[in-house]
């Protein structure tokens, strides 16, 4: 919990650091070039860039701290409704996928440990292409086929133009297909790289002393499998769980400017391309936010399924 | 190590790896043999749009296709692999170096020095690096030479911390330990002999971070804020197909094959001597 604040503070705090070394003067940008030197210093004087730099860390920070983020330049909305709006839709997406990757990435690395053979090879191969995949050209392939040439599922949003107009149970069809494309995308990358893991945490849990004890007891071989090594290399899959989210959350952000979605990533680059400063430091401390939250409930999940860790 | 790496070769996996890797690098040191101008647009109407293997009316072969501007895929291909395979080696380069830097000292060094070291190492995992990246190339110009830096500088933490580990584990060694008696200074006993014992880690993360810094550089070129345009490097290559995956979907699907192909590359060669060092894990 502390070491996630602890985060977070980093984080404003290379924020703040990172604003002040980058070229260009915020003042000058606001007043424009022809201002004179009084104007450009009536206006570093109102920006508070004037003050010791001690002073405006600290204003940074209780700001921030207040959730004051100031308003977008480029759409003049507050950017804390603009967040507000936004952080739902990222959870929903990156959820999603991480719950699907783990659970189809631990039945392929389940199986792969356990048949071995041709068919784990095959299955290697398909792994190892998926975790090489980037997602932003996987989605466009995607929309390719789905969107242009068979024309089956939407490649833009969270919900059609007329979605308020739709009786609810073709409003949730119509989310879902909305859905469909950049979940599948996001998902069939993060397939790769856990079923490569599990693969690898199932081998070195297969040459305990407790598994073969396990197996001279008679038991079947899929019980062996599933609750003698599935269960123990689950530990450091878990762990992994919570140590994939920040890459998980980065892929989001590429999966989201592709496919329109409504979510904290998409704001975050549609910020940066117009140099939307105020919105880019609260999106980059919000998404700092929901990483430190995730690997929190990573950890929970350990000591849930490690005895020993609790 | 001659022995050892040709052991290694007969891994299919690194064998594969290694060639493919071998091809690309080939390609962009020898792209002006191989290809024609990347970025000179001739004839435009009659050259655009053009579908792989076809000829142009000029007589030009065009292996992979022209895009909007009659410019020939391939050249764009071979040229944008310097870019992207350039860009992608510095920055595993500066990780490299950085990541070795903080993990020795942190390693040898106990005490706070190690501790605070360890800390900052654990701070920048937990970063989105994306993110990051995002906020820097809006805060400066994007270029190339940004793009380096600033994905070596967001790369270093795995090698850190495998290299902490090794030294932690070779620092009470006794070859080290007898250094130390003969008199070697610490920066003597760290260069020439621990860091020897601990590179084989940081090759096999290097191999795996060059796939991915050459995927992260894509992706920020892909959204416009890495190597600029004109300059062909494949993620803008992408970017440039992506308007015209109706009518010319080949501008946008070779980038992205080029792409896989060198990152599954970098991935074989990365597992198979990983293997190979510690073989209890096949």
């Amino acid at each position: 919990m502390l070491s996630g604040l602890g985060v977070v503070l980093g984080v404003v705090t290379l924020m703040f650091a990172l604003i002040r070394l980058a070229p260009g003067d915020p003042a000058l940008l606001l007043v424009g070039p022809a201002a004179t030197e009084e104007q450009l210093a009536a206006q570093r004087h109102a920006l508070g860039l004037d003050r010791p730099i001690t002073a405006q860390y600290a204003t940074w920070l209780g700001r921030f701290a207040r959730g004051d983020w100031g308003t977008s330049i480029a759409t003049g909305r507050p950017v804390r409704t603009m967040l507000a709006q936004a952080w739902p839709a990222t959870v929903r997406l990156v959820g999603l996928s991480l719950v699907l990757s783990y659970l189809i990435g631990i039945a392929v690395g389940v199986v792969q440990a356990a048949r071995g053979g041709r068919l784990d090879t095959a299955l290697s191969v398909a792994s190892v292409t998926l975790f090489a995949l980037p997602g932003y050209w996987l989605g466009l392939m995607l929309v390719m086929v789905f969107t242009y040439r068979l024309r089956l599922l939407p490649a833009f949003g969270a919900s059609g133009l007329d979605a308020d107009f739709l009786p609810p149970a073709a409003r949730l069809a119509d989310r879902l297909r909305h859905l469909a494309l950049p979940l599948a995308t996001l998902t069939l990358v993060g397939i790769g790289g856990t079923a490569r893991f599990v693969r690898g945490a199932m081998l070195d849990v297969a040459g305990e002393p407790y598994v073969a004890v396990a197996r001279s007891k008679g038991l079947s071989e899929t019980r062996v499998t599933l609750r003698h090594v599935l269960r123990n290399a689950l530990i450091p899959v878990v762990t992994l769980l919570g140590l994939s989210l920040p890459a998980l959350f980065s892929g989001a952000v590429f999966i989201e400017a592709i496919f329109a979605w409504p979510g904290v990533g998409r704001v975050l680059v549609e910020a940066v391309q117009a140099r939307d400063y105020p919105v880019v430091m609260a999106a980059t401390a919000v998404s700092a936010v929901l990483v430190v939250l995730g690997n929190l409930l990573a950890e929970a999940l350990v000591s849930w399924v490690d005895p020993r860790a609790r | 190590m001659r022995g050892e790496a040709r052991r290694l070769l007969r891994d299919g996996r690194a064998l594969a790896g290694a060639g493919m890797l071998t091809l690309a690098v080939l390609a962009a040191v020898l792209a002006p043999l191989l290809a024609g101008d990347p970025i000179a647009q001739g004839d435009i109407v009659a050259t655009r749009f053009l579908p792989p293997l076809t000829t142009d009316p000029h007589g030009g072969f065009h292996l992979l296709g022209t895009d909007r501007f009659g410019r020939d895929v391939w050249a764009r291909l071979v040229y944008g692999a310097r870019i992207s395979l350039g860009v992608g080696a510095l920055a595993t380069g500066i990780s490299v170096v950085v990541g070795m830097a903080v993990g020795a000292a942190a390693g040898y060094w106990r005490g706070w020095l190690g501790a605070a070291l360890l800390g900052l190492t654990d701070f920048a995992l937990a970063l989105p690096r994306v993110v990051l990246l995002l906020l820097l190339a809006s805060l400066w110009q994007p270029s190339a030479g940004l793009v380096i830096v600033v994905l070596g500088l967001t790369g270093w933490m795995t090698i850190a911390r495998l290299v902490h580990a090794e030294v932690r584990a070779l620092a009470g060694r006794p070859f080290v330990e007898s250094a130390a008696g003969l008199g070697a200074r610490d920066l003597r006993i760290l260069l020439r002999h621990i860091l020897p014992n601990a590179l084989t880690p940081v090759i096999v993360a290097a191999a795996l971070g060059l796939g991915n810094a050459i995927l992260l550089e894509a992706g920020l070129s892909f959204l416009g804020l890495g190597v600029q345009p004109p300059t062909p490097s494949w993620g803008n290559l992408i970017a440039s197909g992506r308007d015209t995956l109706i009518n010319a979907p080949w501008v946008a699907t070779a980038p992205g094959v080029a792409l896989v192909l060198v990152v599954v590359a970098a991935t074989l060669l990365g597992d198979a001597v990983r293997d190979r060092l510690d073989p209890g894990r096949v």
